[in-house]
């Protein structure tokens, strides 16, 4: 996904006098944008405390400003200069985390961002986007442009299976049909769970909806009308706290809806103790396809 | 001394102001409000042109903040006496989005001078003229992302940002020099690619010459300080960083302020 973004960066910045500052991160991946915005691509260096502050007093200015780095370092460290100087102001900063969740794997959990967009979301102004595949970027990219406000950009490696197209991007997106409730699920994890469900007569599976845009504020008709006598099974890559479970479990409660069953596979650290892969990490937490299939069909 | 003779009266009239507005609304961090003070008030009627950006990365002196606009003319009188009110707009430490002079919400020490480095270098980017100014404490040389932005505003040369610390000694609960000393701090900084003035940070006539010597890259003027300066009681004394005054002490105060 991230070369997908830097891609499509290159393209805005050439329509719009943005700035693009890295946290001193983007090695054979960001040398395109550098090269596209000359002066307006800004390496920091090792300091995203300031990297943000500074980003914060470039868009005070009226520039939009881009900032990159990994997930944990982007979220974490500077949460401070992210609460008071970004959020707080409504300034318009773009904080662009490559490797939510698990994705740094074996890097260890130092590298891990399994806690980012709840952390995130306690904030005034900010709106997340989790992309569930690299072409959704095309999309979101230029929507985050246009609204100067916040946002998080949380990036994953695409998953999505060879062969199956996805709809037009959009917040909320049914992927596949089913007759048993449904999954909903955030980021690219649902790659893996195309393929899994596929393979599942339509009407004795959950209908599979991808979902990119937090907080959750509109929930979809066709997808409540699919509750009344379903269940409602939410996968992330995210810690149940400030996850989009709990998101969900509230905006139904607040409505007055309540699912025939409601299931919930998240991110729980590190059980056993042990690291390993993204895949290795999704498996101790129940979110490979064997696990969640088990979780949905029971 | 050698305050310059036309801003005498004026300090002293910003002075009696804001130990009024702090003794009104009975609050504290007194002190290195009047550490600051005397920069705060020379900036704002003197240096500050349309263009130029402040930035008050010590935001527990927004009462001299405060003063120094309604000195200038850009602060009702009505709006001062809102200061620590229910409804004001004028709390303890910078809020933005209501004032052209408060771009910046500020409190949490150590990010002043990103912000103002920042403004510079949109400035630049854009073409755009004015300074951005940072008066910052001492105290916060001891967050670490006051020394990543050094490292940031050195390397970019920003010529159009100028640094002002105000080192009156002493911080939270302690001296500097006890509590985690930064002996030299100007030379520490002059380390780094930067010009360091080092001055009388209640000479206004020093002040404003270091302001306006020429520089091609970022400019630190070090302001020696004294903490709670023109009131007897205060000065150097850590606990005027907390306290509000008894009406005895206010009257005191005024009285050697000559009010």
């Amino acid at each position: 996904m991230r070369n997908v973004a830097c891609q499509t960066l290159v393209s805005l910045s050439r329509s719009k006098p943005i700035v693009f500052m890295t946290g001193d991160l983007g090695f054979m991946a960001l040398e395109p944008l550098r090269e596209a915005m000359g002066e307006r691509f800004i390496n920091a260096g090792v300091s995203e405390q300031n990297m943000i502050a500074v980003a914060a007093g470039l868009a005070a200015g009226g520039q939009q400003t881009w900032t990159y780095s990994i997930a944990s370092f982007l979220f974490a460290r500077p949460f401070e200069q992210i609460r008071n100087d970004v959020c707080l102001q409504d300034r318009d900063v773009k904080l662009v985390a490559n490797g939510g969740g698990y994705g740094y794997g074996p890097m260890g959990s130092s590298h891990h961002a399994i806690e980012d967009y709840g952390a995130l979301l306690t904030l005034p102004k900010m709106r997340v986007f989790v992309p569930a595949f690299a072409s959704d970027l095309a999309t979101i990219i230029p929507r985050m442009a246009e609204d100067p406000h916040p946002a998080y950009l949380r990036l994953g490696k695409d998953e999505k299976p060879a062969g199956f197209e996805p709809p037009a991007y959009a917040p909320w997106r049914e992927l596949l049909s089913g007759g048993h409730g449904a999954l909903v699920v955030v980021g690219p994890l649902i790659g893996p769970l195309i393929a899994a469900l596929e393979k599942i007569d339509p009407t004795s599976r959950p209908a599979l909806w991808a979902l990119s845009e937090l907080p959750v504020i509109d929930l979809p008709a066709k997808l409540l009308a699919s509750l009344v006598a379903g269940p409602l099974c939410v996968v992330e890559e995210h810690v149940a706290h400030g996850g989009a479970g709990a998101m969900l479990a509230l905006r139904l409660a607040l409505l007055g809806k309540t699912p025939a069953r409601f299931a919930h596979a998240c991110a729980h650290g590190y059980p056993s103790g042990t690291y390993g892969s993204q895949v290795f990490h999704r498996k101790e937490c129940g979110l490979d396809p064997e696990s969640v299939l088990k979780m949905v069909l029971r | 001394m050698t305050l310059a003779t036309d801003m005498q009266p004026l300090l002293r009239q910003a002075r009696q102001r804001l130990l009024q507005m702090h003794y009104d609304s009975n609050v504290g961090h007194i002190g290195g409000n009047l550490s600051s003070l005397d920069a705060m008030v020379l900036l704002h009627l003197r240096v500050l042109g349309p263009d130029d950006v402040f930035v008050l990365s010590k935001g527990h002196s927004a009462g001299a903040l405060y003063v120094s606009l309604w000195m200038a003319g850009k602060l009702p009188e009505a709006e001062l006496k809102t200061f620590h009110k229910d409804h004001t707009h004028l709390v303890a430490h910078p809020t933005a989005g209501w004032h052209p002079g408060i771009r910046f919400s500020t409190g949490s020490l150590g990010h002043g001078m990103s912000l103002a480095a920042g403004t510079a270098l949109g400035k630049r980017m854009r073409g755009e003229p004015g300074r951005a100014y940072c008066l910052m404490s001492d105290g916060e040389w001891q967050e670490g992302s006051t020394w990543e932005a050094l490292i940031f505003v050195a390397h970019q040369r920003l010529a159009n940002l100028t640094l002002l610390i105000d080192l009156n000694g002493l911080q939270g609960f302690g001296s500097i020099q006890a509590v985690a000393s930064m002996d030299g701090l100007a030379e520490k900084i002059r380390a780094f690619d930067v010009d360091v003035h080092e001055v009388d940070g209640h000479d206004a006539d020093a002040i404003q010459k270091a302001l306006d010597a020429p520089a091609t890259r970022t400019k630190v003027v070090a302001l020696r300080t004294v903490k709670g300066r023109g009131v007897s009681y205060m000065e150097n004394k850590m606990e005027w960083h907390y306290l509000p005054m008894s009406e005895a002490q206010y009257r005191q105060a005024q009285k050697e302020l000559g009010a």
